[in-house]
C-alpha cells in the first residue's frame, strides 16, 4: 500500500475520509468533548474530590474488579467454547455457534430481568444456590455474573479466528518430538493463542465495565458494596450534579483507556518475546 | 447508475430530513404531560381519563393527558433538562423547588393551591410477610436480631427520604437520646438493608417478587397496592405508632405552559385533583384525601396515627432537611460511610 | 485431523459436553426464563400485552429509531472501512481506535453526552429552546443515543475483511476504466455484501435492544418516547410482570431471528467466498 496521492488509482479517499470524519466527529467526538469539558467547572481540585469520594471509589472498584474477574472466568470458558467449535465436529455445533452471540443480540434490559428472575433467592438457580449458602443476586457476585454474560462472546469471537488459522504442523511437530498432547497444548497452542486471549479479555472487560442494563436489575445497588459506577452517574444526575456525573464518566473512560492501553502493551511484549 | 445514486441520495436525504422533522415536532396540541413519581402510576392513569372526560364536558375540547413516572429526583432532573412537562406531581417539595430554582416554576408555587399545593397526603408504613412472623409492630422492632429491611436509596428516591425521616423523627421524639440516638438507630437500621433500590417501585418488587427482607418500609398507598395486587394472603400492613405526614406536592410548570399555551388546561388539571371526584379517586388509590368528606367516606381505610411533618423544628422544612441529611457529606453519607 | 493432534475420543466428548452444558446454563437458561415467565398464564395475557396501544407505540418507535440509526451507521461504517482498509495515511490507527471507542464507553455515558450537549443546560440547550426545538426527551435524542451505541458495528465487521481482501480487485477495475462508483457497486460490494449484512443485523439488534443510553435521554412518556426496552421496564414497575416478560420475549425473539439470519448469511458468505 502506498500513500494516497493524486495518482492513486483508487478513488474516493477524500470523500470517504470526509464522511468518516463528519460521522465520527458529529456522533462521537463532539459529544465526548462535552463530557471532557463539563467536569472542568469543578476545577482540578474539585474534580479530584468528586472522583475520590469513598462511594465513587467503591463503585469504580466494583465496576473494574467485577469486570476483570468476570472476564478472567470468561477466559477459560471462552477458550473451551472456541476450541470445541473450531476443532471438533459434533451434532448441534452450529446451534452452539449461534448461541455464543446471544448476549450480543439480546437486549440488555431483557438479560437483566432474566438473570434476576433466575438467580434471585426464589429463582430456578437462586433457590438451590441459596440453600448452599451462596447468594448471587443483589451481591457483587451477581454483578460479576451479569458482566460475564455480556462479555463472553467477545472472548470466543476473538479467539476463534486465530485458532482456525493456527497451523496444525506445530502441534504435529511437538507430537513427533515426543511431547504428550497436554504438553503440546500447553507449550505450543496456548502461547500462540495468548495474544488473542488477551485481546478478547480486554474487549470483554471494556464492555463489562460500562454495562448498565443487565447489571442494574441484579446488582441490589447498595452503596459502598454492590453499586456500579454507571449507576453512580445516574444517581448524580438525579441530584442535579451534572459536573459530578460527567466527572465519574470521565474517570471511567480514563481508567478503561489505561486498562486497554496496558493490555495492548502486554500483548506487544508477548508477541516480541 | 443515475437511478441508484438518486435512490442513495434519497435514502440519505430522508434519513436526515426525518431527523430534522422529528426534531422540530414539539409535543402535539391537545396533549398534557404530567411528570410524576413512581407510585402514582395507577392513580394518574385513572385520573387522566377522568380529567379528559371532565375537560371535554366543560370545554368541548379533547385532551390527552400523558404521564411519565420514575424516581422523583430523576423526574425533576428531566424537567430541568428540558422535558416539556405541563405539570409536575412529585414526591417532595424539594424536587419542585429544584425546578423552581432554575426559573421554570414561579417561586411562589407552593402558595398557589390549597394545603401547600399537596392535594393528597400519605404516610410511611411497614409491609410485612403474612402473619407478621418477626412480630414487627413499631420502629424499635426493626432492630431485632435477624430482621432484614427493604427500603430504597434516600439519595435517589423521594419515598426513601420520607422513610428515613420517619425513622429519624421517631428516634428523636420517642426514644430518649435525641439526635445521637437517631444517628445510631439509622446506622443500625441501614445495616439491615440487603437491597437499596433506586426507586420505591424497585424496592417493592425486591420485597414482593424476589422475596427479599422481612419488612418493606413503604408509602401507605404503595403498601396497599402491593397488598391488593399480590394477594392479601401474602402480606400484612403494620401501622407504626408514629410516622410522618408525607405531602406530595403538585405545580404547573410556568415556563412550559406559557410557551405551549396550555396554562388553562394545566391549571384545571391540578384543580381537578381537589374536586370531590379527584379526592375520591385519590382515596380509592390509597392516598389520604384532604377533603374531610372524602376522608370520612373512606372510613377505616386510613387509620389515624400520630404523625409529624417536615416542617417540625427537628427538620425545619425540606431545604434544611435535604442539606442536613441527604446532600453529599450529609447525615446519610455519614451513616452509610462504614460500608460492610 | 491427524491422531497426533487430536485428543482421545473420551476427552473430546467431555469437552463438548462441558461447553454445551456451561453455555446452556449461562446463556440459554436466562432465555428460557424469559419465555416461561411470559407464558406463565398462557397466551392470552401475552397477546393482550402486545396489542396494548402503548406497546404498539413502543414497537413503532423502536422500529423508527432503528430505521434512522442503522442506515446512518451503515453509511458511515462503509466510508470508514473504505478509507481505512484501502488507503494508508497518517493517523489511520488513531482513526480506527476512535471508531471502536464507543464500544468501551458505558451506555449511560452515551446517553449523558447528549444531555450535556442538547439538554436545557447543555451547550446548545438555550439556542434550541429559543427556537423551540426538542432533542433530548424526544425522538431525536433517542436516535442520537442509539447512533452512539451502535456506532462501530458495521465498520468493525467490514474493516478486517476488507483489509484481508486488499485493493487488487478495485485497482484492476480502475485500470479497466471503471469509475469509482462503478467499481464500488460491481466489485467491492459483491465482495463484502454478506459481511455487511451481518454487521447491519448486529447493529440493528443492538439498536432495538439498547436500554441504558436511551433511558437517560427518554422522558419515559408512554406512547411518546418509550422504546420497547423502556416499555419492559415500565411494565415491570407497574407489577405487570407477565406483560413485561411478554414484551421482553418479543425482543428476545427478535434477537434469535437476528442470530439465525446472521448464521445463514455466514454460511452463504462462506459458500460464495464473500467472507473470510
Amino acid at each position: 500500500m502506498k500513500r494516497p496521492r493524486r495518482r492513486d488509482p483508487l478513488p474516493g479517499f477524500g470523500l470517504s475520509l470526509g464522511i468518516t470524519l463528519l460521522w465520527l466527529g458529529g456522533l462521537v467526538l463532539v459529544p465526548l468533548l462535552a463530557l471532557l469539558l463539563r467536569p472542568l467547572e469543578l476545577g482540578p481540585l474539585g474534580f479530584w474530590h468528586s472522583v475520590t469520594e469513598p462511594r465513587v471509589l467503591a463503585s469504580l472498584r466494583l465496576s473494574f474488579l467485577g469486570a476483570l474477574a468476570a472476564s478472567a472466568v470468561n477466559l477459560p470458558l471462552g477458550l473451551l467454547v472456541a476450541w470445541v467449535l473450531v476443532r471438533y465436529r459434533f451434532p448441534g455445533r452450529r446451534l452452539l455457534d449461534g448461541m455464543v452471540d446471544l448476549p450480543f443480540a439480546l437486549p440488555t434490559a431483557v438479560a437483566g430481568l432474566a438473570l434476576t428472575a433466575l438467580y434471585a433467592p426464589n429463582g430456578w438457580l437462586g433457590a438451590p444456590l441459596a440453600a448452599l449458602g451462596v447468594k448471587v443476586a443483589y451481591t457483587p457476585l451477581g454483578v460479576a455474573l451479569a458482566m460475564g454474560f455480556v462479555g463472553l462472546p467477545f472472548v470466543v469471537r476473538t479467539v476463534e479466528p486465530v485458532l482456525r488459522d493456527l497451523p496444525l504442523e506445530a502441534e504435529e511437530a511437538a507430537a513427533t518430538l515426543g511431547a504428550t498432547r497436554w504438553q503440546a497444548w500447553w507449550r505450543v497452542v496456548l502461547p500462540a493463542l495468548a495474544p488473542a486471549l488477551l485481546a478478547g479479555f480486554a474487549m470483554a472487560s471494556a464492555r463489562a465495565i460500562g454495562e448498565y442494563g443487565s447489571v442494574i436489575f441484579i446488582a441490589g445497588n447498595t452503596p459502598m458494596w454492590s453499586e456500579i459506577a454507571p449507576l453512580l452517574i445516574v444517581v448524580r444526575l438525579e441530584q442535579f450534579d451534572y459536573a459530578g456525573a460527567a466527572a465519574v464518566g470521565l474517570a471511567m473512560l480514563a481508567l478503561s483507556f489505561l486498562m486497554l492501553l496496558g493490555l495492548s502493551l502486554m500483548n506487544r511484549l508477548w508477541r516480541r518475546a | 447508475m443515475t437511478l441508484s445514486s438518486l435512490s442513495r441520495r434519497a435514502v440519505l436525504g430522508s434519513a436526515l430530513g426525518g431527523g430534522v422533522a422529528l426534531a422540530a415536532r414539539a409535543q402535539g396540541a391537545g396533549q398534557l404531560l404530567n411528570v410524576s413519581y413512581d407510585p402514582t402510576r395507577e392513580f394518574y392513569r385513572e385520573f387522566n381519563s377522568l380529567f379528559a372526560e371532565q375537560w371535554k364536558a366543560k370545554t368541548g375540547q379533547g385532551i390527552r393527558a400523558n404521564a411519565s413516572h420514575g424516581g422523583s429526583g430523576r423526574q425533576a432532573r428531566a424537567v430541568i433538562d428540558g422535558l416539556q412537562a405541563d405539570v409536575v406531581t412529585l414526591a417532595l417539595a424539594y424536587d419542585i423547588d429544584a425546578i423552581a430554582e432554575r426559573g421554570l416554576i414561579n417561586a411562589d408555587w407552593q402558595q398557589r393551591l390549597p394545603h401547600n399545593s399537596s392535594p393528597y397526603t400519605s404516610t410511611i408504613v411497614f409491609l410485612v410477610r403474612k402473619g407478621n412472623p418477626k412480630k414487627l409492630a413499631d420502629w424499635p422492632d426493626l432492630l431485632k436480631p435477624g430482621v432484614s429491611i427493604v427500603t430504597p436509596n434516600p439519595k435517589t428516591s423521594g419515598g426513601a427520604r420520607w422513610n428515613y425521616l420517619a425513622a429519624w423523627a421517631w428516634a428523636v421524639k420517642k426514644s430518649s437520646g435525641g439526635e445521637q440516638a437517631a444517628r445510631s438507630f439509622l446506622t443500625e437500621m441501614f445495616r439491615k438493608v440487603p437491597v437499596l433500590d433506586t426507586g420505591a417501585r424497585g424496592a417493592t418488587t425486591s420485597f414482593v417478587q424476589r422475596g427479599q427482607g422481612d419488612v418493606l418500609l413503604a408509602w401507605e398507598n404503595e403498601a396497599h397496592l402491593a397488598f391488593a395486587e399480590f394477594g392479601a394472603d401474602q402480606f400484612d400492613i403494620v401501622y407504626p405508632g408514629f410516622s410522618i405526614l408525607a405531602e406530595p406536592p403538585v405545580a404547573v410548570v410556568d415556563r412550559n405552559v406559557d410557551r405551549r399555551g396550555t396554562r388553562a388546561v394545566a391549571e384545571a388539571y391540578l384543580q381537578a385533583l381537589y374536586t370531590p371526584e379527584g379526592q375520591a379517586l385519590a382515596a380509592k388509590h390509597f392516598y389520604r384525601p384532604r377533603d374531610e368528606a372524602a376522608l370520612a367516606a373512606a372510613g377505616s381505610r386510613f387509620p389515624r396515627i400520630e404523625m409529624t411533618t417536615i416542617d417540625d423544628p427537628i427538620f425545619g422544612g425540606w431545604k434544611k432537611a435535604q442539606a442536613t441529611h441527604f446532600d453529599d457529606g450529609g447525615e446519610f453519607d455519614r451513616i452509610y460511610q462504614p460500608g460492610r | 485431523m491427524t491422531p497426533a493432534t487430536a485428543e482421545p475420543r473420551a476427552i473430546r466428548w467431555l469437552l463438548v459436553a462441558l461447553a454445551v452444558l456451561l453455555l446452556g446454563a449461562f446463556l440459554l437458561l436466562p432465555l428460557a426464563a424469559v419465555f416461561t415467565e411470559a407464558l406463565r398464564r398462557g397466551w392470552g395475557p401475552v397477546v393482550a400485552a402486545l396489542a396494548d396501544p402503548d406497546a404498539q407505540a413502543a414497537i413503532r418507535l423502536t422500529l423508527l429509531v432503528a430505521a434512522i440509526a442503522v442506515p446512518v451507521n451503515t453509511l458511515g461504517g462503509l466510508a470508514g472501512a473504505w478509507c481505512i482498509a484501502r488507503f494508508t495515511f497518517p493517523g489511520r490507527a488513531l482513526l480506527l481506535a476512535l471508531i471502536e471507542l464507543p464500544f468501551s464507553v458505558s451506555p449511560v455515558i452515551s446517553g449523558l453526552v447528549w444531555v450535556l450537549l442538547f439538554g436545557a443546560h447543555g451547550w446548545f440547550g438555550p439556542w434550541l429552546q429559543a427556537h423551540d426545538v426538542q432533542i433530548v426527551f424526544a425522538v431525536p435524542g433517542l436516535v442520537l443515543a442509539t447512533l452512539f451505541v451502535t456506532f462501530p458495528f458495521v465498520a468493525r465487521t467490514l474493516i478486517p475483511l476488507m483489509q484481508e481482501q486488499g485493493r487488487a480487485a478495485e485497482e484492476a477495475a480502475a485500470t479497466l476504466g471503471a469509475s469509482g462508483w462503478q467499481s464500488f457497486w460491481r466489485v467491492t460490494l459483491p465482495q463484502i455484501r454478506w459481511a455487511l449484512l451481518s454487521g447491519v443485523l448486529l447493529c440493528n439488534a443492538r439498536a432495538m435492544g439498547e436500554f441504558g443510553a436511551v433511558s437517560v435521554v427518554s422522558g419515559h412518556i408512554r406512547g411518546e418516547t418509550n422504546t420497547m426496552p423502556l416499555h419492559v421496564e415500565i411494565l415491570y414497575n407497574e407489577y405487570q410482570f407477565v406483560g413485561a416478560f411478554a414484551v421482553a420475549a418479543l425482543l428476545a425473539l427478535l434477537a434469535l431471528v437476528t442470530l439465525a439470519a446472521k448464521a445463514l448469511l455466514e454460511r452463504l458468505g462462506a459458500r460464495r467466498g464473500g467472507m473470510a
